[in-house]
């Protein structure tokens, strides 16, 4: 028990935050929480359509329900791709870079340089980067004989923005593994080297367990970000050819804007978000999980 | 099991710099087999350096290493047979305790019987037979500070066990049990084992002979009795005991000194050293007491009772110094003699000690 004053006037000292939470995240959630749950003919004219957007949106037989399936289907293989080759790349560079001396900074600061453009700049740069007749990138694939046009092959297109999220986010990967790397003590390399470990057991048994929780960030923070994109194939690719680069947020931005479907959207974001955060809570549980597991 | 010959052995971790801002400064020694060494002195004295030369983590600026009468100094670690235990326990995150121990054998390709054999062994000795299933992660500080040992010890051709500060992260009540398992596997081993460390307890509780070292010089290396009784270096003198050795300056005439203008005799008589270099005269606590035979006036300051012995802090001259205090001392007016054994008064020209000769 304590014996300090309990008062809850205390509380007052949180409601400017409170307000604050309410005016910048939760009224604009609400709107569309409102836009969901009604269909509109337009002239502002709305009326109750209770939970018909999101059967509609959730079940793929129909029009709108395939769509958001197919989306779904491509943000994930996306999420997964990129994160299949940044994760790797990412602390297989850590591990070469060097560790002590002016090059440490001189690296670092290159290799965060890309982090740093703003994302529709990144876009606009591999616009021009990748075309296939005065792009430097494409305009060398296509006179190595390569089949490469990314607005007009699928193939071609999603490649392209794999590239680009590879080149924009594995520093951030590096930077982590980095920082994870150098927190281990030099006590575990001159052990491991009087153990007379080869680089590979140095790696799996001391680098590898140490770099766990930074990858567990590393990996959380790459697959939410994955999974949002949004800027690089809109100025990129604009969703195609096709369809095939047409991510949720993409297609979701499609409905809202260009068809003014705002029930539609409003469903379908609402879900999106769901599925966001149900599979971070998801990832995160898991790694934490087995973390304390081992622990005891 | 070997012999550690260090022949001129010197480092620097700057490539071009002056003999005294060297990290160590020329040493010849020869580590016998068997024998159990302490490398002691402050923070930054270069013990960690030479122990890590020793190892191979460091390669020498000059000189050479021999094991036996092989000459390792440029062959890397792991060709070294060299263990070392370092101050933060190192255990793999990922194995048991069993796999930690088998890890450097299975790095070498031992027979797999062989190796369950050996670390069956060496969790006996070390008292970790029980534990042998478990991940190694969750053990306390010490059961992991003794698989780090356990895995320099599991290579039965090891040449010498190095201890970097071992002790440091150990709880204060099981540094002492730590401490007698190692002595217990020097003995049962029979291995060179050569520890680093700053706490002068561990120093004189652990080696057979103790290493003294600061700024990079080895001041003095004699079993933990010769340095308590004859510190061949003034820094010696007040690095090991509590409280150190008494230092006060004095003129020495041959036989005779004058210290704050009264004289004693010497046992031994001494060259008269070279002008103007600082003269002291050490004696320890252990051997100076309040005492109507003594011829030295000294004025008494305060008496401390230790419980064992009783402690004065005396003023001899401007000089401020402990002596021990007999139950009948003799203080008159905060005023007494002091009775030094003649035997253990040494003379220190420039911090070096003068052997003299008898007189």
């Amino acid at each position: 028990m304590t014996d300090k004053p309990i008062n809850n006037r205390a509380w007052l000292l949180v409601a400017p935050v409170l307000a604050f939470v309410l005016f910048s995240a939760l009224l604009p959630m609400m709107t569309v929480v409102n836009y969901s749950v009604q269909d509109t003919m337009g002239a502002n004219n709305f009326f109750w359509n209770g939970d018909g957007w999101f059967r509609a949106v959730l079940d793929p037989s129909t029009e709108s329900g395939q769509r958001f399936a197919d989306a779904l289907f491509r943000n994930l293989s996306f999420s997964f791709v990129a994160l299949l080759i940044e994760v790797p790349l990412g602390v297989a560079i850590a591990l070469c870079l060097p560790r002590r001396g002016w090059v440490v900074g001189l690296c670092l600061v290159i290799m965060a340089l890309p982090m740093l453009i703003p994302w529709n700049v990144v876009g606009t740069i591999w616009q021009i980067f990748a075309r296939a007749d005065i792009g430097l990138f494409g305009a060398t694939l296509t006179g190595l004989g390569l089949h490469y046009n990314d607005t007009q092959d699928p193939v071609s297109a999603w490649c392209t923005i794999v590239v680009i999220d590879v080149w924009h986010w594995t520093p951030l990967v590096i930077l982590l593994s980095y920082a994870g790397l150098r927190a281990i003590s030099d006590a575990y390399y001159q052990a491991a080297k009087i153990d007379g470990a080869s680089r590979w057991a140095v790696f799996v048994n001391i680098e590898l367990p140490k770099l766990r929780k930074v990858l567990v960030l590393a990996i959380l923070l790459r697959f939410m970000q994955t999974f949002m994109i949004y800027t690089e194939p809109f100025v990129v690719t604009g969703g195609g050819p096709g369809s095939a680069t047409t991510f949720l947020s993409i297609d979701l931005v499609k409905i809202a804007l260009g068809q003014v479907d705002l029930g539609a959207a409003a469903a379908m974001s609402l879900i999106y978000n769901l599925i966001t955060i149900t599979l971070c809570w998801i990832f995160y549980t898991i790694m934490t999980q087995l973390d304390r597991r081992r622990d005891a | 099991m070997a012999r550690i010959t260090l022949d001129g052995v010197a480092h620097s971790y700057q490539t071009d710099s002056a003999e005294t801002t060297y990290a160590l400064r020329r040493l010849d020694h020869v580590w016998r087999q068997g024998r159990a060494y302490a490398l002691l002195g402050p923070s930054g004295c270069g013990k960690t350096t030479l122990l890590n030369i020793i190892s191979g983590l460091i390669t020498p600026s000059s000189g050479r290493i021999l094991f036996d009468d092989k000459d390792v100094t440029a062959l890397p670690t792991e060709k070294r047979n060299i263990a070392q235990v370092f101050q933060f326990p190192v255990i793999y995150d990922t194995m048991t305790v069993a796999q930690n121990l088998a890890f450097p054998l299975k790095n070498r390709g031992v027979e797999r019987g062989a190796i369950e054999r050996r670390v069956r062994e060496i969790a006996e000795l070390l008292d970790l037979t029980k534990d042998l299933g478990r991940p190694a992660r969750g053990l306390t500080a010490d059961a992991k500070q003794k698989i780090s040992l356990g895995r320099g010890l599991v290579r039965p051709d090891v040449a010498a066990v190095l201890f970097d500060e071992p002790l440091t992260v150990i709880d204060p009540s099981l540094k002492w049990e730590l401490r007698s398992k190692l002595k217990a596997v020097h003995r049962a081993l029979d291995v060179l084992m050569i520890y680093v460390t700053h706490d002068q307890i561990e120093a004189l509780t652990f080696a057979d002979e103790v290493v003294v070292m600061k700024d990079g010089r080895v001041l003095q290396i004699a079993t933990p009795g010769q340095l308590f009784d004859e510190p061949d270096h003034t820094f010696v003198g007040y690095f090991i005991g509590s409280p150190g050795m008494n230092l006060v300056e004095a003129e020495v005439d041959g036989a005779t000194a004058r210290v704050a203008g009264q004289t004693i005799q010497l046992a031994r008589r001494y060259p008269k050293p070279p002008a103007g270099s600082s003269v002291r005269l050490g004696f320890r606590p252990d051997y100076a007491r309040l005492s109507s035979e003594g011829v030295l006036k000294v004025q008494v300051q305060k008496i401390d009772d230790l419980g064992r012995r009783r402690l004065a802090r005396v003023k001899l001259g401007p000089h401020e110094i402990f002596a021990t205090v007999p139950n009948d001392a003799p203080i008159n007016d905060g005023m007494a003699n002091l009775a030094i054994k003649p035997e253990r008064l040494f003379v220190y020209v420039n911090d070096e000690r003068v052997a003299g000769e008898p007189s």
